[in-house]
């Protein structure tokens, strides 16, 4: 493996039964970057991440995250990763703390070591006050925010995002964004997918699936130029307009 | 009423296509009557018997003797010290003993009453109840037997319990009618219930309830398909229990139908009335399951005979519909009572039922909270 | 067409477990009123939680209120709610369908609901359901987003209301799906249909002949998405250059900045009047950013909302 290759897809299939959801994709991140992946609803994407973080079984070709393979290493990648889906992220009937202990305890990080950094989170989030609140009386866009800062509690090499920011107000999307840069210069790799298409020029290179194939791969600024559009919102409809699936 | 008629159709396909959930709730009835008729079979054969027996005499060496020609037992051991029965009680070699006092002539005799003394192993009281209760018959006949000959003052042998209705103690017989009571409110509360609350959970009730739709023919027609369902299921039991286990049918069939229709009825307003409370299907399955089929099973007598009940429970088995369906499914099918018999328990079902639908006509909203 | 007056409802939530509800906010002893004539398109635009939903129940008959009036056509919602019932097509947060059953199963089932057939008002579904009339068969658990959303809309619109009330309808839906999603309601208000519409995406305000911005259970502002931005008053920037992630730390460094968000490949951000754009630059280029281009330029519904929103805070 290339030394600063994080994520390495070749060849990587499903099929469900007729129906290829991903349809032979290869594709490499860098250690530290910023990986926006994209595609329409449909298109494949949620499987792709699904068979990365060994939640499912590829049909072919193979894919190596931190350097373990998820065909044979699913739970070495497991210890090795963060997740941040939409739906499940934290235990709402449990406090701030005791979420951020429970998720450390099950990456197996000492407990010295926990209420160090809790305290670090707690003081950079601006949090201390909510440290006994319950995760369900915190406002939206807070718990996104604790949410992600949990995902990466255990020092992860590679954090996943599943559409992070779905229906959070403008100013927190931004300072959640602000917090996805922060953990990237701290050299964790970011791979989110995302239907906001502002989001995507933040990324340093996207990816675009249609019907389960990736069909551009890119930075914005050369996706842009590629398909000349005025932003990633046109490139996107200029490809999925190639679409044949429903 | 095409509103209607559309509405019961689509629930049919919701039925249908849960083909897991169909077979499940197909297959229950007919799974329970085999595991409550035959696996669980409360029927107990082949009880090895040992004998203690001081002063041999013709009574009760024919008192052996008829034991020992029953089907059921086989005594196999005579022992002559009470410490011989403990130790094949701990070998596990005995399922019962039978012990004759040392004056058991004497006392017949010049007394007119003698004692024998039924010892069986009550690690499971249910076999040991049995056990007990088949040597007490086959000694009753005897006494019987024996004062028809004489024609002397009676003899009296032993207290008997007398087994009517079911003399062979066919266990089954008890079992059908509680089945009957089990199932038929689980599939109508339980799924009646579910089916409306995912409607709740997935937002299609919401759009429902924005329709020009009433309240009412949603609510009626969730009901008709688990009505159906729970006809089927009757016909099942019904069928099976007379058929396969060869229980008796001996009262009106038509009013047995009848009957189960009202516990039907009363178990969907059950259902409806769970629905209007939970909110998700989770919490249906909950209160259907733990809130009632375990009552069901506990305190309706199909499981633990109530008289030997503690007061507070007893008490507590009168609010359970199933308690007064079992009695009354007992009374016709068994006993092949008539309905004169069983007129307090339908008054109690009546009752519970008008109760049940006021409190989820008050219960339900025509919107969300 | 739809006319709501002191709205206020104030509800447990159980997802937030905090009193949530729309117009109970200490200052607004008022509650919200809205105004929206025929044959409009009326935006009602805020993140999770600002209290669309609440609202849209309340107009939906669904939900009472705790105080205030609300009306649809010349019904009101709490004593004529048969008859909204019968006049509005109303399609709620999550697409609900009968996933179990087929694409046309479903519209067949909401046709019967509201006393019509599909036969009836095929012309009228026409445009949006023949885009999904190929897979009919199909059952609605196996359609994408994207169609799933249009057959919602397709049971919806089955009996031809006068109002439509869209709860967040392209949430998580892909831009492609939103963009033609937007191009059929327009087609709607062209037939006359008065259209409410909640969405969480700023983007799409522009699509509304008005908008509400709500938050936390209030507007903070109802009117034209242009005047919206007219109404803006801050001097907005954009800046673009290399190494724009760690541009933003040093932007809000500078003490004339007064806010700075990032909006893509640029950074949005708003200074005192009496800032030129060479003295940001000069500030940026000593700090060592390359290319660094400043410039005026007109804001976004979104710069809108982030800046109602930082005047009250």
């Amino acid at each position: 493996m290339e030394d600063n290759i994080i994520v390495k897809v070749s060849g990587l299939t499903k099929k469900f039964g007729n129906f290829t959801a991903v349809d032979n994709i290869t594709f490499n991140v860098k250690e530290g970057e910023i990986f926006g992946f994209l595609g329409a609803n449909g298109a494949g994407k949620t499987t792709a991440m699904q068979m990365l973080i060994g939640l499912n079984k590829q049909t072919s070709g193979e894919a190596f995250v931190a350097g373990y393979d998820i065909r044979h290493e699913s739970e070495k990648i497991k210890k090795n990763i963060g997740y941040m889906s939409q739906r499940f992220s934290l235990y709402e009937d449990l406090k701030v703390w005791e979420n951020i202990r429970l998720f450390a305890g099950i990456y197996g990080m000492k407990d010295k070591e926990i209420a160090e950094k809790t305290d670090q989170l707690l003081s950079r989030l601006d949090f201390e006050d909510e440290r006994n609140t319950l995760v369900k009386s915190l406002p939206l866009g807070w718990k996104q925010k604790l949410a992600f800062s949990v995902a990466i509690f255990h020092s992860p090499k590679v954090v996943f995002l599943d559409e992070p920011t779905g229906g959070v107000d403008p100013a927190t999307r931004r300072q959640f964004w602000e917090m996805i840069y922060q953990a990237a210069e701290d050299n964790i790799t970011v791979f989110a997918t995302t239907h906001y298409m502002d989001e995507a020029e933040y990324c340093d290179r996207v990816s675009i699936m249609v019907d389960g194939r990736i069909d551009a791969l890119d930075t914005p600024t050369n996706l842009k130029a590629q398909f000349e559009a005025k932003d990633m919102d046109e490139v996107f409809r200029k490809l999925a307009r190639k679409a044949t699936r429903d | 009423m095409k509103q209607f008629k559309a509405f019961v159709v689509k629930e049919f396909y919701h039925i249908f296509r849960d083909r897991r959930t169909m077979l499940i709730l197909l297959g229950m009835p007919v799974a329970q009557i085999l595991i409550f008729g035959f696996a669980i079979n409360m029927e107990v054969t082949d009880i090895a018997v040992a004998v203690l027996n001081p002063s041999p005499d013709t009574y009760t060496n024919q008192i052996v003797e008829r034991i020992d020609a029953n089907n059921y037992f086989h005594v196999d051991y005579t022992v002559h010290s009470q410490n011989e029965i403990d130790e094949l009680f701990k070998q596990n070699k005995i399922d019962l003993a039978i012990v004759f006092p040392n004056s058991f002539n004497e006392d017949l005799i010049e007394s007119g009453k003698a004692d024998v003394q039924l010892i069986s192993d009550t690690s499971d009281p249910n076999t040991g109840t049995i056990i007990v209760n088949y040597a007490t018959g086959i000694i009753a006949d005897y006494q019987k037997e024996i004062n028809h000959i004489s024609g002397y003052p009676p003899y009296q042998i032993v207290a008997t319990t007398q087994l009517l209705y079911n003399p062979e103690m066919k266990s089954s017989f008890s079992f059908v009618p509680g089945v009957m009571g089990l199932i038929l409110m689980v599939i109508s509360t339980m799924m009646t219930s579910i089916s409306i609350v995912r409607e709740k959970e997935r937002g299609t009730m919401e759009v429902l309830l924005a329709s020009p739709l009433k309240l009412s023919q949603i609510l009626i027609a969730k009901t008709i398909p688990y009505l159906s369902l729970s006809f089927i299921n009757l016909l099942t039991i019904l069928y099976l229990a007379y058929y396969l286990l060869g229980v008796p049918i001996r009262g009106s069939l038509v009013l047995i139908v009848a009957i189960s229709t009202l516990y039907i009825f009363l178990s969907l307003l059950f259902g409806l009335l769970i629905s209007t409370i939970a909110k998700k299907q989770v919490e249906a399955i909950i209160m259907s399951g733990i809130g009632l089929t375990m009552p069901v099973m506990l305190l309706s007598g199909m499981l633990f005979p109530i008289e030997n009940m503690p007061f507070v429970l007893e008490k507590l088995t009168h609010i359970v519909p199933a308690r007064w369906y079992i009695i009354i499914i007992k009374k016709l099918m068994i006993q092949g009572l008539d309905f004169s018999f069983i007129i307090k328990e339908v008054s109690i079902l009546l009752g519970m039922t008008g109760l049940i639908l006021a409190l989820s006509m008050i219960n339900s909203k025509k919107r969300l909270e | 067409m739809i006319e709501v007056k002191n709205l206020r409802k104030n509800y447990h939530s159980p997802k937030s477990g905090k009193y949530a509800g729309i117009g109970t906010k200490d200052n607004l002893e008022k509650g919200i009123s809205l105004s929206v004539p025929k044959g409009e398109v009326f935006g009602v635009i805020g993140p999770d939680g600002a209290g669309k939903t609440t609202l849209f129940r309340i107009l939906a008959t669904l939900l009472l209120a705790d105080s205030g009036e609300a009306r649809l056509s010349k019904w009101n919602v709490v004593d004529d709610y048969k008859e909204i019932r019968k006049i509005i097509g109303y399609m709620p947060g999550r697409f609900s369908l009968y996933m179990d059953m087929s694409v046309e199963e479903n519209l067949e089932f909401f046709a019967t609901v509201f006393d019509t057939t599909i036969e009836e008002n095929y012309e009228f579904i026409k445009d949006i359901y023949q885009q999904i009339e190929p897979f009919k068969k199909r059952r609605a658990g196996a359609l994408s987003g994207g169609m799933k959303q249009k057959l919602a809309l397709s049971c919806a619109l089955i009996h031809q209301p006068e109002v439509l009330i869209l709860d967040e309808p392209t949430t998580g839906v892909d831009p492609v799906s939103r963009k033609e999603f937007w191009d059929m309601l327009s087609k709607l208000k062209e037939g006359g249909m008065t259209i409410l519409v909640s969405t969480a995406y700023m983007d799409e305000a522009t699509r509304c002949d008005r908008i509400a911005l709500m938050r936390e259970g209030e507007f903070i502002a109802i009117d034209t998405p242009a005047n919206i931005i007219a109404d803006y008053k801050q001097t907005l920037w954009s800046v673009k250059g290399d190494n724009l992630s760690s541009m933003l730390a040093d932007i809000r460094d500078f003490p004339q900045v007064q806010t700075s968000f990032a909006f893509g490949d640029e950074h949005h951000i708003t200074v005192d009047q009496n800032l030129t754009k060479s003295e940001l630059s000069n500030y940026l280029s000593d700090k060592g950013y390359a290319n660094v281009s400043i410039d005026d330029i007109t804001p976004t519904v979104e710069d809108c909302f982030l800046a109602l929103t930082n005047e009250e805070n």
